[in-house]
């Protein structure tokens, strides 16, 4: 298929030639943040084969090797670590390879779940308007008068209760994900109202109406297209909150399970030990945990930048 | 092109009228003790148009003329009156399965066209929306053969079906809007403006395309503009519209020649004459006023020159006159000077 190898590549050309990669390779931290991304992101996934040992395999676990600092001998076992182990001898660094690996699922996760709300129902609401709209947008409204993080420890807690209790072990991530994707929809509904509501107004969706196209369908193909540039540089943002949120709730208790540690849940058992010296056990996940949101973070708002003409 | 005077209507309007409600919030309103706030954008608008005719609606911005255009394509409901199609009415809430069915037959043409083609749709998938969207074609190889006779038609190579909008000038882009509105081979097609958005050199190609494919396809028009000369070039009858309302109807010949209405007369002069020792042109006075809260009897009278205590008072029922119908008392009572044209005063 030489055809569609020329098209394919004319694909990689125009992409490399656009502005948005101009505007990407001219800001050096940018780049850099992408690399972190990129290079935290890998080894998460691949956290399996890179990882020296399973931190959640209890019976790999040696409570002998337990809080040993880093790149030092084990008094014990004699047995060295790249960044130390926590008080049951779990390896610090492949905790916080696998745990990377949970804080980002639950943070894609839940942007997508979170991205999938708010666009339907903003879609509707400025596509509709009149009461479908208020109504909408009402409910919007007072869930921004609670915290993020209480929205989603409270649907949490009602997940928590409404499942059996045989359920909740291997349904914690998802109910979590769901939990912190419903309380972030509002910032994404009110986004995509907006453009909606402009988009509306021009000709060419009036153009479509005359033929007759249903409504669904004109949200769908010629609105749909306009709202997800914003809706990219928003979600990108709200990604890193995510992490943090699902790291808050993992830290006070309510995330994931302790048998399936994400960052959130290695920093709240390493702040146990930070006062007795161990300080290996806190530091390295906290740091990751750092690079991580602040490097979505940065992409963000160089997204955002990029992407609004105003700027440039 | 003849046409046949006797036939029955494409598409007759009987007393349209469109209020919008304009209030403010009902929070807002309560705590300001005002009332809620209406502007009678249409009001009892009838016409008629024969098929394989022009009709133009001529008026000043504010004088609901994108209002009747958009009702006649069904993009706003009518609050009264009816537009029949083929005889069936559209504006029926309780034929939307009829009027699903004839929607096919029209189209329309918006003004402007850099914002009435999809900046994100390539041109073939712009103009093979409307066969998709009426499930006329599915066959790709099929749609794509339509579309390239239909960008050939409106002179454009086959091959700028991959482009995008932006690629094209104004009027290059108003053809390819011309080609999706007649993708669904239409009978009627309302065009709203269709040339006051393109450069004047481009106006006249545009306008002879469009008179070219009227004369193909034998094609009815509602043609919406503000520019006499276009209406002049294009349409076999005339409604001049005065907020909201028809001041006069006539066929375009004898509106040029003989307009009746002082608001058609103050139009007309408003155009300069160019021939050498012309007449003077005479600006427009005046402004259109606020449709929240039209001056009582006939609407015209703050700008009318025949105006008189009955113009104040009354609004001004149709007058036969010849050809046209006009709403003027001053026409009614014979009050008008009726300005006559040299060569008539001689004989």
């Amino acid at each position: 298929m030489a055809a569609a190898d020329a098209v394919r590549a004319g694909r990689l050309r125009r992409a490399l030639d656009s502005d948005l990669f101009y505007s990407f390779r001219r800001s050096p931290l940018t780049v850099v943040a992408a690399v972190v991304v990129l290079v935290i992101g890998l080894a998460a996934l691949l956290a399996p084969w890179i990882a020296p040992t399973d931190p959640f395999d209890p019976s790999s676990l040696d409570l002998m090797d337990g809080k040993t600092p880093p790149l030092k001998p084990n008094e014990f076992t004699g047995h060295t670590f790249l960044l130390g182990t926590d008080d049951q001898g779990r390896d610090v660094f492949s905790a916080i390879l696998y745990g990377a690996r949970i804080s980002l699922l639950v943070g894609f996760a839940s942007v997508v779940v979170s991205m999938a709300i708010g666009i339907a129902l903003g879609l509707l609401a400025g596509y509709r308007g009149g009461w479908v709209d208020s109504v909408i947008m009402r409910v919007a409204d007072v869930q921004l008068t609670f915290p993020d993080l209480l929205v989603a420890l409270m649907i949490f807690g009602i997940a928590r209760g409404a499942l059996p209790i045989a359920a909740q072990e291997h349904m914690a991530i998802p109910v979590l994900i769901l939990s912190i994707g419903i309380a972030k929809w509002p910032q994404y509904a009110r986004t995509v109202r907006g453009v909606t509501m402009v988009e509306r107004g021009k000709d060419y969706v009036q153009a479509a109406r005359v033929v007759g196209l249903p409504a669904g369908k004109i949200m769908r193909r010629h609105i749909l297209p306009n709202v997800l540039g914003p809706v990219l540089v928003i979600a990108t943002l709200g990604l890193s909150l995510a992490i943090i949120t699902e790291a808050t709730l993992s830290f006070l208790g309510v995330g994931v399970p302790p048998t399936s540690p994400s960052l959130g849940t290695l920093l709240r058992i390493g702040q146990e030990y930070i006062a007795s010296g161990e300080w290996w056990i806190l530091f390295f996940p906290a740091i990751a945990l750092v690079a991580i949101a602040l490097s979505v973070n940065l992409l963000g708002d160089w997204l955002r930048d990029a992407l609004n003409p105003r700027l440039r | 092109m003849t046409i046949d005077r006797n036939a029955p209507p494409l598409l007759r309007v009987e007393d349209l009228a469109r209020v919008f409600d304009v209030s403010k919030p009902w929070l807002a309103r309560m705590i300001e003790r005002e009332p809620r706030r209406f502007v009678k954008a249409v009001d009892g608008v009838s016409f008629s148009i024969a098929k394989g005719e022009t009709f133009a609606l001529v008026g000043e911005s504010g004088s609901g003329k994108s209002t009747i255009a958009r009702m006649v394509v069904g993009l706003i409901r009518p609050t009264r009156g009816r537009i029949l199609f083929d005889n069936v009415d559209i504006a029926d809430p309780g034929r939307t399965a009829d009027v699903a069915r004839l929607r096919r037959r029209f189209q329309m043409i918006f003004q402007d066209p850099f914002a009435s083609l999809n900046p994100r749709f390539r041109v073939d998938a712009i103009i093979a929306e409307p066969l998709t969207a009426f499930g006329l074609m599915s066959d790709r190889a099929e749609i794509e053969a339509r579309v390239a006779d239909l960008l050939k038609l409106v002179r454009l190579d086959p091959a700028d079906g991959r482009k995008y909008p932006h690629e094209f000038s104004g009027g290059q882009r108003q053809r390819i809007a011309i080609a999706r509105a007649l993708a669904a081979n239409p009978e009627f097609i309302v065009c709203d403006e269709p040339t006051s958005a393109l450069d004047v050199s481009v106006q006249a190609q545009v306008l002879n395309l469009m008179r070219d494919l009227q004369d193909e396809f034998g094609l009815t028009y509602l043609l919406i503009t503000h520019n006499l000369a276009v209406v002049r070039h294009m349409a076999d009858d005339v409604g001049v519209l005065y907020l909201g309302r028809l001041a006069e109807v006539a066929p375009t010949e004898e509106l040029f020649a003989r307009p009746r209405h002082p608001y058609t007369r103050m139009l007309l002069d408003a155009v300069p004459d160019l021939r050498p020792g012309g007449r003077p042109r005479r600006a427009i006075t005046g402004e259109i006023p606020n449709p929240i809260d039209p001056p009582p009897g006939c609407t015209f009278h703050p700008r009318c020159p025949l105006a008189d205590d009955r113009c104040r008072r009354e609004a001004p029922g149709y007058t036969r006159d010849g050809g046209a119908r006009v709403a003027c008392h001053a026409v009614e009572e014979g009050r008008t000077e009726t300005a006559p044209p040299a060569a008539f005063a001689l004989a």
